[in-house]
């Protein structure tokens, strides 16, 4: 057929309609491997040098805190008799009369307190006891405030109204008077359960520290909730979400597979910054004589009877001290890492 | 604006009733009551003793009485300072604290807003990177750590500060940079972030172009965009001065309102504690609302909802 020469119609030829070649199958595919999220944001974490430093740091700190008493030849609670309030790397005469007669001695590297407890291993306990405080209560406070704020913006409506006015009201709460409040009224009921048959395990993590737990549990997750609560919000919109609902997935399975997994970002990030603050609160609370029971020692309670004898033994001070400003400064960098990595929205 | 007003207050007055409420009833959770600790009552005495302060009534009439007292301004009497009333330990001792306190406020906004202005504006230079490090290690030490360390070094080893007291004004200095030591770092990174942020927007560049000099561009134009956020941060930081202030005040010995509620704890004086919690977090709830609804004046472009 003649074709007009004014025709704007295209020129086809049958060759065009043809399966593509292998060949040209190949240039199509993407060279570039496919990154997925974890990849990507562990690429970045891996080139953010302060980041890895205060990893790298916190892995320190862990090691000195959970591996090493184990290998110590002390234990944070043994007084040895003799040996009260010794300068670092000194020995009583006992222990002097024990190493000249041959005997190896393990010296005592921070010294003693003014009960003849070794220092080095009380400092490591101590770190252990504020660090599990930190990550239990990030881990509970995650627990609570996802599962708020997610039933929240997932049923929307007035059981969100109710909900976040709930939220609003422990929000504006001042926090450490509670907290204060907590730690001084649960003491009691806790030590009457710890004693009743079923219960014996609160005896060996020690009252104190649960009720250090429940207090953040009650108080710390409105934080959390109401970041979950604004990111679901938007997630419920997407339309895997009305796939799923669709398909017949029940509210439950939704919010845990759907909604909770794509916003592990931020989930990841908060988590972590929520770590320092618990520390900070603990160690505050353990500083006024609130916190762990005695003879269980952390880094604020050590810190705190260290000012009795500030005069003398100034290193029984300074270097709880340290290590706690330490690990807060490690945990936060290391959190604003995360942030940047896996969830750049976040910063503000 | 007076519907937003009110209904911040309505807020603020629920939240301390429930404050009050959650005080009440975990003070009252406390099995055995407040005598046990007193070495060989005689029944009788003791009797007259829970008589005398209400204790033998039924736990919802003595939330009523406590509550309609609490309205008064009336906490009761303190079980351990006999003859004392509670609200008269809070108004000696209070002045104290909010003295400490304010200067703490006024040292921590007139040091971290000036930082986090030079920080922003040279930006990436050293005098940069020396604020933004020294700010990041400011959040990360406790207010114990710095009271305490400051307590040895200028009081105990150089001797040049007195460390009880409030006696003179050299006594003031040690309490003051203790309190203001973590709202300091905090202003200065809030503020270097938020000048960055007003210093790249239109206006500046508009006033440039204008050919304002420094000085009116800098003030008149940046600073006052800048400063919204940490107008917002004034409301939260008065809570963390005057909870820091326990701490700050146990270890200056300071004769404030701190220092007597961790006294009234070890003591178990439960009145005092219930008083002064209720006293505190009315009081921080209150700042709360001010502050924002102040806020919502400065900043035009804030709509109520």
């Amino acid at each position: 057929m003649k074709k007009n020469p004014l025709s704007a119609q295209l020129d086809f030829n049958p060759e065009d309609f043809l399966p593509a070649t292998d060949e040209e199958k190949q240039s199509l595919v993407v060279m570039r491997e496919s990154v997925s999220f974890w990849k990507d944001g562990v690429r970045r974490l891996l080139k953010n040098k302060i980041a890895m430093a205060s990893a790298f740091v916190l892995v320190l700190i862990m090691i000195f805190s959970f591996v090493l008493p184990n290998f110590w030849p002390y234990t944070y609670e043994q007084q040895i008799k003799g040996s009260e309030s010794l300068k670092p790397f000194t020995y009583s005469e006992e222990e002097q009369a024990r190493i000249d007669a041959g005997e190896d001695v393990f010296p005592h590297i921070m010294g003693t307190d003014s009960l003849g407890r070794d220092y080095a291993v009380r400092v490591m306990i101590g770190s252990r006891v504020s660090l599990t405080v930190g990550m239990v209560a990030a881990v509970i406070i995650l627990v609570i405030g996802a599962s708020f704020g997610s039933i929240a913006a997932f049923f929307g409506g007035w059981v969100d109204i109710i909900m976040m006015r709930i939220v609003d009201i422990i929000y504006t709460i001042p926090e450490l008077l509670l907290i204060i409040l907590l730690s001084v009224t649960l003491e009691e009921p806790l030590d009457m359960l710890a004693l009743k048959p079923g219960f014996g395990w609160m005896q060996t993590i020690g009252t104190n520290m649960i009720s250090i737990f429940i207090v953040f549990a009650l108080l710390y997750w409105v934080g959390m909730a109401r970041m979950v609560r604004s990111q679901i919000l938007v997630l419920k919109e997407s339309e895997y979400v009305t796939a799923a609902r669709a398909l017949g997935a029940k509210t439950g399975r939704i919010i845990k597979n759907h909604l909770l997994t794509n916003c592990i970002g931020t989930l990841i990030v908060m988590t972590t910054l929520q770590i320092p603050s618990s520390i900070f609160t603990e160690s505050y609370l353990s500083f006024l004589g609130m916190g762990v029971q005695a003879p269980m020692p952390s880094l604020g309670s050590l810190a705190g009877f260290a000012i009795n004898g500030l005069n003398s033994y100034p290193y029984l001070l300074f270097i709880p001290a340290v290590l706690i400003s330490l690990i807060i400064l490690s945990f936060n960098l290391f959190g604003d890492g995360l942030r940047d990595a896996f969830d750049p929205k976040l910063k503000s | 604006m007076l519907k937003y007003i009110a209904k911040r207050l309505v807020m603020a007055a629920v939240t301390i009733f429930t404050v009050a409420t959650l005080t009440f009833l975990l003070m009252n959770m406390i099995p055995g009551g407040p005598f046990n600790a007193e070495k060989a009552l005689t029944p009788q005495a003791k009797a007259a003793l829970e008589a005398k302060y209400g204790l033998d009534k039924p736990l919802s009439e003595r939330y009523v009485t406590y509550m309609k007292g609490a309205l008064r301004l009336d906490f009761g009497d303190s079980l351990k300072q006999r003859g004392r009333t509670v609200m008269s330990i809070i108004t000696t001792k209070f002045p104290v604290s909010a003295k400490v306190a304010l200067i703490g406020v006024a040292v921590a906004i007139c040091i971290g807003v000036p930082l986090g202005c030079i920080s922003a504006l040279n930006r990436g230079k050293i005098i940069d990177n020396v604020i933004i490090v020294g700010a990041t290690c400011g959040i990360a030490i406790p207010g114990f750590v710095v009271c305490t360390v400051m307590l040895y070094v200028f009081g105990v080893y150089l001797k040049i500060l007195p460390t009880m007291g409030l006696s003179t004004a050299a006594n003031y200095v040690m309490p003051v940079i203790g309190i203001a030591f973590y709202p300091t770092a905090y202003i200065t990174r809030l503020m270097r972030s938020s000048m960055l942020d007003v210093l790249g927007q239109d206006y500046i560049r508009t006033a440039k172009a204008k050919g304002l000099s420094q000085v009116v561009q800098l003030f008149k134009h940046a600073m006052r965009n800048a400063i919204l956020p940490v107008v917002t941060y004034v409301g939260p930081m008065l809570a963390y001065v005057l909870t820091g202030s326990f701490i700050v005040e146990k270890i200056f010995t300071v004769p404030g309102l701190g220092g007597e509620f961790i006294k009234c704890i070890q003591g178990q004086d439960y009145p005092v504690i219930m008083g002064t919690t209720i006293f505190l977090a009315t009081i921080m709830v209150l700042m709360n609302v001010l502050v924002d609804v102040v806020y919502t004046i400065i900043d035009p472009r804030i709509k109520l909802k």
